[in-house]
């Protein structure tokens, strides 16, 4: 099956197409197509990690059980006593440029075939999900057509075999959260979020773009991903040209993940609709960034010299993206956003993770992010359907709302526990991973950032979780659980958000993670593992229980605070950090916004600042400023200079050579007349003379 | 077929003539007979062009085929010499599909004033200086070609065009024709001095017994020639001026394949015929490529009308052809070539998209549009198509176009500046982000949205079945060669390598 791959992002393709024209005319207007497309590309994926998990073991087993079990505990070093278990590549011969041969096709790796099975089945999921929350949508079909597209593209980048189809499907998938971004175009709010998140990330993809280009040449012209890190670990050519190549990938990168500072289109983007959110805008498409990174790593631990520890652009751009991520997400009341702040900071995790050198922890994380994350947006998705009629604020329309919806509430419960990172579920072990290597590879500052980090999430999240389930319910539906299609998605990532983590529970000697995804050989350096830390483990505990009960010590005891919600409004901002007392006020200002745990209020509100007037300021400036320019280039310059140097010119021989007088004259047929006569003239001394 | 070998590239040319002559001799009345006939005409030149494709011979795209070599006018040693390769195939093709599809689309589209026959005489006109072009192999007879495209145009632009029409037709005549007259006098000069008109022998001769810098003055001639007709910034005014008035055929016939004839002139006739003032030329080349690839994307932002708008991308994409001629590298011309062929099929769509427009709506003023997919959806679609196309996005042919030229600047040919290519290359690159940002700002323009009070009670008729007729080959095409690049860079390549390989 393997060597099939290719079959697995074929059918949503052909499901595209077969949607597209005959979509509206079947009984349940595409849907079911998309579904038996997906679903088949889902059973296709599972036998192909299936398979490759044979592989690793036989590999494996050919050399002895004591290997197994020295790859497992990460003791032997990879390739040389190791043993190398090769991708199988498949490539089919493209098209030829010069004496070049650009080949598409499929790699199945560990690392590949991790991605077909969580990007096929959330995928899955959100295709049924979507027949009760987009049931009667004006667009339905249309909508499904674009997830079968999405999806498409989502696995041809993911099995690309060349930077070349890594970078059409990456665009492919940009193509398709345009769409359904602004799928509801009616409205001018969300096709700005859909044009701000193209261009954003398109800006990022001119690092792409000269990123692949550059490592094109940098390793002898080929696109072929593992001649390209295998040279690059090398360091072929010079540490220098990989430098600038890793940086390139990296502002790429920063585009599609949402990293700081272009992660502003991240939140706008949530004007989607909620699956499309789950999908794109949490599991799938905004990882794509991170992917690229784990796919091309011998380029960025050879660019940005990983192994020494210390600082580097990759793990900076990371850890600045956590903290700023998880600040902002503190002050929004629209439940969506505060996942999209969320979202933003645990790619920050990953990105961190890749420049740390836990390439194993930032894979991890990317893949039980992807369940819980697309669990809370589905979360969030279902109350919207059921409990608020259609609003998304949490301080308006919920509240309370945990007796009306218990299986949403439950789920919702899972997912943020599994965010914050509580011990045992999934985001607890992956975080682990990252914070454990930061610690034991020379990274210490990162693991601080880490730990910060952590404990942010788990404050905003208890905001959160406060702010929609508990308390009074402050909306005017009425508030029942969700239909089956929803409420079995949210199950299914339930029970993945509990128990992905123990695929690599360091803590109890599972590293099947590790085992199964990370590659072997030349291609891929020698990154460190860690040990399980138990003291690193029970204070990022210790932290994210504090979290919560600080978060939940503010929203027990509400009678208090209202009554300081009065006093600062008529203190104001402007005493805020005068005293100790004015702080606890500040503190209580940064309530009456919405944020749980005081102490962040003001990196949060500096974020915010920051995010809103110099981040996006920056970014909506350099459209103005574009539009003007274009403005002034084109009435100062164009029109005036260039187009009057050549009205002049043509003015100035109408006056000297009287001959263009014709033309000022607008006499058009005699100067074709003329024209004509010279022509002629021409002609026939041309017929004379031979 | 022997006698096809023989006659296949003159049928090419003249039959459009000799469509030209029938129509003439029928009465102005009888339309239906007289679109007939332009359309057997052009369908009978494309079958002749599809006769070619078929009995070409893959295997030495290099080698000029179906070749016809007699004499013409003995006195300057001018031949009637034709040939087609790999470099001349795409675009012939697409010569003749594009006529034809503007001829299907002008059934029932005809501007005012009305007047078939002289418009569908014209197109045909135009076909044979465009084929003729393409395949010429002698320097005067290409200098014949590429002037009889004037004319037509001219007339189109003139009698049919918008408002402003008499100063645009004028203008785009006199722009193109200053450029022509000092392209021949580079033609003369090459002749007196390398003592052919031959495309072939003087490409052998590579000016070696020229030196070097008359072949620096000799290419600055043929460069104003070129560079106007592409148009190069800052040779490009006369293009919105044109296609803004130009009725809708002839804007897509001037942004498919006019535009083509400059920058083909540049790869078959400039470099190779002077290799050494190719290269000294070359970063100007470059520069001013990357200047209009910026500077014709700035001008898109601030335009307030959609044919302007989508003129001045022209400028911008052509920016990117000549970038990749400019690295003189075989990847860079394939990726010019292919560029070509893209932009010829994307933006002659999104001109007919938007005649179909002015059409309904009676305007192209972005500000009263909009809401396009709500009332015309199919169009919508399309148009939303040819945009992403247009943007170069990858899976649609305009991203073959655009990547590979950005990517052959990081290593131009040899004895070119690499520092002073690899900041074209990243200049170019942004020029990237700013096409994505004027042709999604105006696809959010006319098409998102709702309509505007004045037309919400307004019909607005879909995409006809002559609309569809004329757009689906163009459609099918930038799919097709989107997701398989191979079916023209597997032309192209044999013919790039030999004449740029090295």
């Amino acid at each position: 099956m393997m060597n099939f791959a290719w079959l697995i992002p074929a059918i949503p393709v052909v499901s595209f197409a077969l949607i597209l024209f005959f979509g509206k005319k079947m009984p349940r207007q595409g849907s079911e197509i998309g579904i038996a497309a997906i679903a088949s590309s889902f059973v296709l994926s599972c036998i192909v990690t299936v398979q490759w998990i044979q592989r690793v073991d036989e590999t494996v087993s050919e050399h002895g059980l004591g290997i197994v079990r020295a790859i497992g505990k990460g003791l032997l070093a990879n390739s040389e006593e190791g043993v190398a278990i090769t991708p199988v590549i498949n490539t089919v011969e493209w098209f030829r440029i010069g004496t070049l041969e650009v080949a598409v096709g499929t790699q199945i790796d560990g690392l590949a075939v991790m991605m077909l099975f969580v990007v096929t089945l959330i995928s899955l999921l959100v295709h049924i999900y979507s027949t009760s929350y987009m049931h009667g949508d004006v667009r339905y079909t249309y909508f499904y057509a674009a997830l079968s597209l999405f999806t498409a593209s989502m696995l041809t980048l993911v099995v690309a075999p060349n930077t070349l189809q890594l970078l059409v499907g990456w665009e492919l998938v940009g193509l398709c959260s345009f769409m359904l971004i602004g799928h509801w175009w009616e409205e001018k709010a969300n096709t700005n979020a859909a044009l701000k998140a193209f261009l954003t990330t398109r800006t990022g993809d001119i690092g792409l773009m000269i990123g692949v280009i550059v490592t094109f040449f940098a390793a002898g012209q080929t696109f072929d991903i593992v001649q390209i890190n295998v040279l690059a670990l090398e360091g072929h050519g010079g540490h220098t040209i990989w430098m600038v190549g890793a940086s390139c990938l990296l502002v790429g990168i920063i585009g599609k993940s949402g990293q700081f500072p272009l992660h502003t289109w991240l939140p706008d983007a949530m004007a989607g609709p909620t699956p499309v959110s789950a999908l794109i805008h949490a599991a799938t498409m905004v990882v794509a960034g991170v992917y690229l990174g784990a796919r091309m790593y011998g380029v960025f631990w050879q660019g940005f010299s990983i192994a020494d520890g210390g600082v580097n652009p990759m793990a900076l751009v990371g850890g600045i993206t956590i903290l700023i991520g998880a600040a902002l997400a503190f002050v929004q009341d629209d439940i969506k956003k505060v996942l999209a702040y969320s979202t933003i900071s645990q790619l920050g995790y990953m990105v961190m993770g890749l420049g740390i050198g836990a390439w194993v922890g930032a894979v991890f994380h990317l893949f039980t992010h992807a369940f819980f994350k697309a669990l809370l947006f589905l979360g969030a998705g279902s109350i919207a359907y059921s409990g608020t009629h259609h609003s998304f604020d949490m301080k308006k329309d919920m509240g309370g709302l945990r007796k009306h919806m218990p299986v949403t509430f439950w789920t919702f419960i899972i997912g943020s526990f599994a965010l914050a990172g509580i011990f045992p579920l999934a985001g607890f072990w992956s975080k682990d991973e990252i914070l454990a290597t930061a610690g034991q590879g020379g990274y210490e500052i990162f693991m601080v950032v880490g730990l910060v980090g952590a404990f942010l999430t788990a404050g905003y999240m208890t905001r959160c979780v406060w702010l929609s389930f508990f308390g009074e319910y402050r909306g005017h539906a009425h508030p029942h659980e969700s239909p089956k299609p929803i409420i079995v998605p949210l199950i299914v990532l339930a029970v993945f958000s509990v128990l992905a983590g123990l695929a690599n529970a360091s803590a109890f000697g599972i590293e099947k993670f590790k085992e199964y995804i990370e590659p072997h050989g030349e291609a891929f350096p020698e990154v460190l593992t860690p040990q399980f830390d138990v003291g690193l483990a029970a204070l990022s505990f210790a932290i994210v229980v504090i979290a919560i009960g600080v978060g939940g010590f503010f929203w027990v005891d509400r009678r208090e605070l209202r009554a300081l919600k009065g006093l600062t409004d008529r203190s104001g901002t402007a005493k805020a950090g005068h005293s100790f007392l004015m702080n606890k006020y500040y503190l209580d200002h940064l309530y009456e916004r919405g944020i749980v745990g005081g102490i962040k209020g003001p990196i949060a509100r500096a974020a915010y600042w920051l995010n809103q007037n110099v981040i996006d300021g920056v970014v909506n400036a350099a459209g103005r400023g574009s539009a003007a320019l274009g403005r002034l280039t084109y009435r100062f310059v164009d029109q005036d200079v260039v187009d009057k140097a050549v009205n002049s010119i043509a003015q100035e021989t109408g006056n000297v050579g009287g001959l263009l007088r014709y033309v000022q004259s607008g006499r058009v047929q005699r100067y074709a007349l003329m024209l004509f006569g010279a022509v002629g003239v021409l002609a026939l001394s041309l017929v004379i003379f031979s | 077929m022997n006698w096809f070998q023989d006659w296949a590239l003159t049928l090419s040319i003249f039959l459009p003539a000799v469509g030209m002559v029938i129509i003439l001799l029928i009465p102005r009345a009888k339309e239906n007979a007289i679109k007939l006939v332009a359309l057997l005409t052009s369908l009978v030149t494309l079958g002749v062009g599809i006769g070619i494709l078929a009995d070409f011979d893959y295997s030495n795209t290099g080698v000029m085929q179906f070749r016809v070599n007699d004499s013409w006018i003995d006195l300057i040693q001018a031949r009637y010499h034709l040939g087609v390769d790999g470099i001349s195939l795409p675009m012939l093709i697409l010569s003749m599909l594009v006529t034809v599809l503007c001829i299907v689309y002008s059934w029932n589209h005809f501007p005012e004033p009305h007047n078939p026959k002289g418009l569908l005489a014209l197109i045909l006109l135009l076909e044979v200086g465009m084929n003729g072009t393409f395949l010429a192999e002698d320097l005067i007879l290409f200098f014949v070609f590429f002037e009889i495209v004037l004319l037509p145009m001219f007339f189109m632009i003139g009698v049919w065009g918008g408002p402003n029409r008499e100063y645009a037709s004028i203008k785009f005549f006199l722009f193109t024709l200053f450029g022509s007259a000092l392209m021949l006098l580079g033609f003369l000069a090459l002749f007196f001095l390398a003592g052919t008109f031959q495309i072939p022998a003087l490409t052998a001769k590579a000016g070696i017994d020229i030196a070097h810098n008359t072949q620096n003055l000799i290419f600055l001639g043929l460069f104003l020639g070129f560079a106007i007709k592409v148009p190069m910034f800052p040779f490009h005014t006369w293009l919105p001026d044109a296609h803004t008035e130009a009725p809708t055929v002839g804007s897509v016939l001037l942004a498919a394949v006019l535009l083509k004839l400059g920058a083909y002139g540049f790869i078959r006739i400039a470099l190779p015929t002077l290799p050494h003032a190719a290269e000294t030329w070359a970063p100007w080349i470059g520069l001013l490529a990357v200047v209009g690839i910026i500077y014709g994307a700035l001008c898109c932002l601030a335009q307030t009308d959609m044919k302007r708008l989508i003129a001045f991308s022209s400028v911008s994409h052509m920016g990117f052809v000549m970038l990749g001629i400019a690295t003189l590298t075989a990847f860079g011309i394939n990726a010019a070539i292919f560029g070509m062929v893209a932009h010829g099929l994307i933006t002659g769509m999104l001109f007919f998209v938007a005649g179909s427009v002015q059409h309904n709506y009676g305007t192209r003023e972005l500000s009263r549009l909009g809401g396009l997919l709500t009332s015309a959806p199919k169009m919508g679609w399309i148009l939303g198509f040819c945009v992403m196309a247009s943007l170069g996005l990858p899976g649609l042919a305009g991203f073959w176009g655009e990547f590979p030229a950005v990517l052959s600047a990081y290593q131009p040919a040899p004895g070119l500046d690499v520092t002073t290519f690899r900041i074209f290359m990243v200049v170019a690159a942004v020029g990237t982000v700013l096409a994505a940002g004027y042709l999604l700002w105006m696809y959010q323009r006319v098409a998102f949205g709702t309509p505007k009070p004045e037309f919400a009670e307004a019909h607005i008729h879909d995409v006809s079945k002559i609309e569809w007729l004329a757009w689906s080959p163009m459609l099918i095409g930038i799919v097709v060669f989107g997701i398989y690049p191979e079916a023209i860079f597997g032309i192209t390549n044999g013919a790039v390598m030999k004449l740029y390989g090295g």
